[in-house]
């Protein structure tokens, strides 16, 4: 469904991406997107809608470039890493605009329901906190039945009830045959539910199978550990420390 | 294309910045009618002030658009919108809801005090025009500015500079020259530079209908000499409009090779 071949891009004389080469087809699966911060994750994805524009390489996505095309990105549901909203609108607002700009069957109601988010239905976006926008920003993303669904941080913010309801989520969206990519930080939520682990590290991707895998390789118990020993055999040793706490913390 | 165009005007009716502009508007020209009842001078102070006025408020109201809305851009561009969509749909729904503000504000004074039975209804006409397309110009300008520098306060100054420059600067450097090689003949470099600043070509497009060779001023004179009233005029709209489309390209020729 997305491919990516020889992609390179750098932002000033910050090299962000470099020659990334790989596809994604399985339907059915959630992959994350690990690396420290900084590794080009985010510009990863980006890429992928088109946001960010790569300076060498091509991205299909469903079979078809993406270069200078809009249309593919009906079949994407994106949650942006910060939840940043128009901050004058009220959240019903936001959700019918949303919706009325993309002209897709739509179905928040349940979501609504799920993250009670009933009571702030009417508030400004601007005076909600940032656990409750980014629930706002879940419902966004969850309430368009697309084939593609991408997260950046989904976790960020959100109480353990939500996170919860985030897992039950993913795994639906697993059993309906979607392909879900989602970066985070938390290791835990990966080993739990990722099918396959893409590593990326200045850049590059370092590694790229499933968690038994990425455990046997590096003969760790859990994936928290496997990642850090990852980290620890790339790179010199003192650079990666930083990354470790970075990636652990 | 039109959606955006509706939103954007949706959350500019709530900024309320827009209704301060036609209440300014409104209440400066009703002030200047109980000035003087002769609608000739009232047009020439009101077009002494729009000609200010408006590039600054459009290129001031044009940046701060822009970056309060980055999180509206951003949620639309990951969603299934064409790009170039996005960024005309909200420079026509700015700069269009600030030329309604200019023309209902300015229009409404005048239309009360009877500038539809005076002489001096077309000239009334080409000043709201000029005004209006005033509007797109600076609109557009600071769209270009603001699209090429993520930093606010870089985007606010160019956008003050650009400003400075075309209502005041230019002007002072134009009479420097002319002044320092008044023994050659300047004419053809007149006419070329007014070309190159659209406050100045406003300005000669409503004096050359207005016919007061007094106020006319170099350039003026130097249109209607060389061009007549009538090229001349045409030249000058012409050219307003290319004002128009040249910082539209811009706009979107930067839009679309930007990363967010």
């Amino acid at each position: 469904m997305i491919r990516i071949d020889q992609v390179s891009k750098s932002f000033g004389k910050l090299e962000v991406l470099k020659d990334i080469s790989c596809t994604f087809e399985q339907q059915g699966r959630i992959v994350a997107i690990l690396g420290p911060n900084g590794s080009g994750k985010t510009t990863l994805i980006k890429s992928i809608l088109g946001m960010v524009l790569p300076d060498v390489g091509e991205i299909s996505v469903v079979g078809q470039p993406i270069r200078g095309r809009w249309a593919y990105r009906e079949a994407i549901s994106y949650l942006p890493q910060i939840a940043r909203f128009p901050d004058n609108l009220r959240v019903i607002e936001l959700l019918r605009m949303v919706q009325d700009l993309r002209q897709q069957p739509a179905h928040p109601e349940q979501l609504i329901k799920r993250f009670g988010l009933t009571s702030h239905l009417h508030k400004r976006l601007s005076t909600l906190s940032g656990g409750t926008r980014q629930k706002v920003n879940l419902v966004l993303a969850f309430m368009y039945d697309t084939p593609l669904l991408i997260l950046d941080e989904p976790t960020a913010g959100l109480d353990p009830v939500a996170i919860i309801q985030l897992k039950e989520m993913l795994g639906q969206a697993r059993e309906k045959g979607k392909l879900v990519l989602l970066t985070t930080h938390i290791m835990p939520l990966v080993e739990e539910l990722a099918d396959e682990v893409v590593f990326l590290l200045d850049g590059r991707i370092k590694f790229r199978n499933s968690i038994e895998v990425l455990k046997h390789t590096f003969n760790a118990a859990n994936v928290e550990q496997a990642i850090a020993r990852l980290l620890l055999n790339s790179g010199n040793a003192h650079r990666s420390l930083d990354r470790v706490s970075s990636v652990v913390s | 294309m039109i959606k955006i165009l509706k939103y954007t005007l949706f959350d500019l009716l709530r900024s309320r910045s827009l209704l301060f502009y036609l209440a300014f508007y409104l209440a400066f020209t009703f002030g200047l009618f109980g000035l003087s009842a002769d609608i000739q001078k009232v047009l020439i102070s009101m077009m002494n002030v729009m000609l200010i006025l408006v590039p600054l408020i459009s290129t001031m109201l044009g940046v701060m658009y822009y970056y309060n809305s980055r999180e509206f851009t951003e949620l639309l561009l990951a969603q299934p919108i064409r790009r170039r969509d996005i960024f005309l749909g909200q420079f026509m729904g700015l700069s269009g809801s600030m030329a309604m503000a200019l023309v209902v504000g300015v229009g409404l004074p005048f239309v009360w005090f009877g500038v539809g039975t005076s002489p001096f209804f077309v000239q009334f006409l080409i000043l709201l025009g000029s005004g209006v397309v005033l509007t797109f110009i600076f609109c557009a300008l600071a769209f270009f500015i603001a699209l090429r520098n993520e930093d606010r306060i870089r985007g606010f100054g160019l956008a003050i500079l650009v400003w400075l420059v075309f209502a005041i600067v230019y002007d002072g450097v134009f009479l420097l020259a002319l002044a320092l090689w008044s023994d050659y003949p300047l004419e053809k470099f007149a006419l070329a530079t007014s070309l190159l600043n659209p406050i100045d070509l406003s300005r000669i497009l409503i004096m050359l209908q207005l016919d007061i060779a007094a106020l006319m001023g170099f350039t003026g004179a130097v249109f209607k000499k060389f061009l007549g009233t009538a090229l001349g005029s045409a030249v000058a709209v012409g050219v307003l409009v290319l004002w128009v489309l040249g910082p539209l390209a811009a706009i979107h020729a930067v839009a679309a090779r930007k990363d967010f």
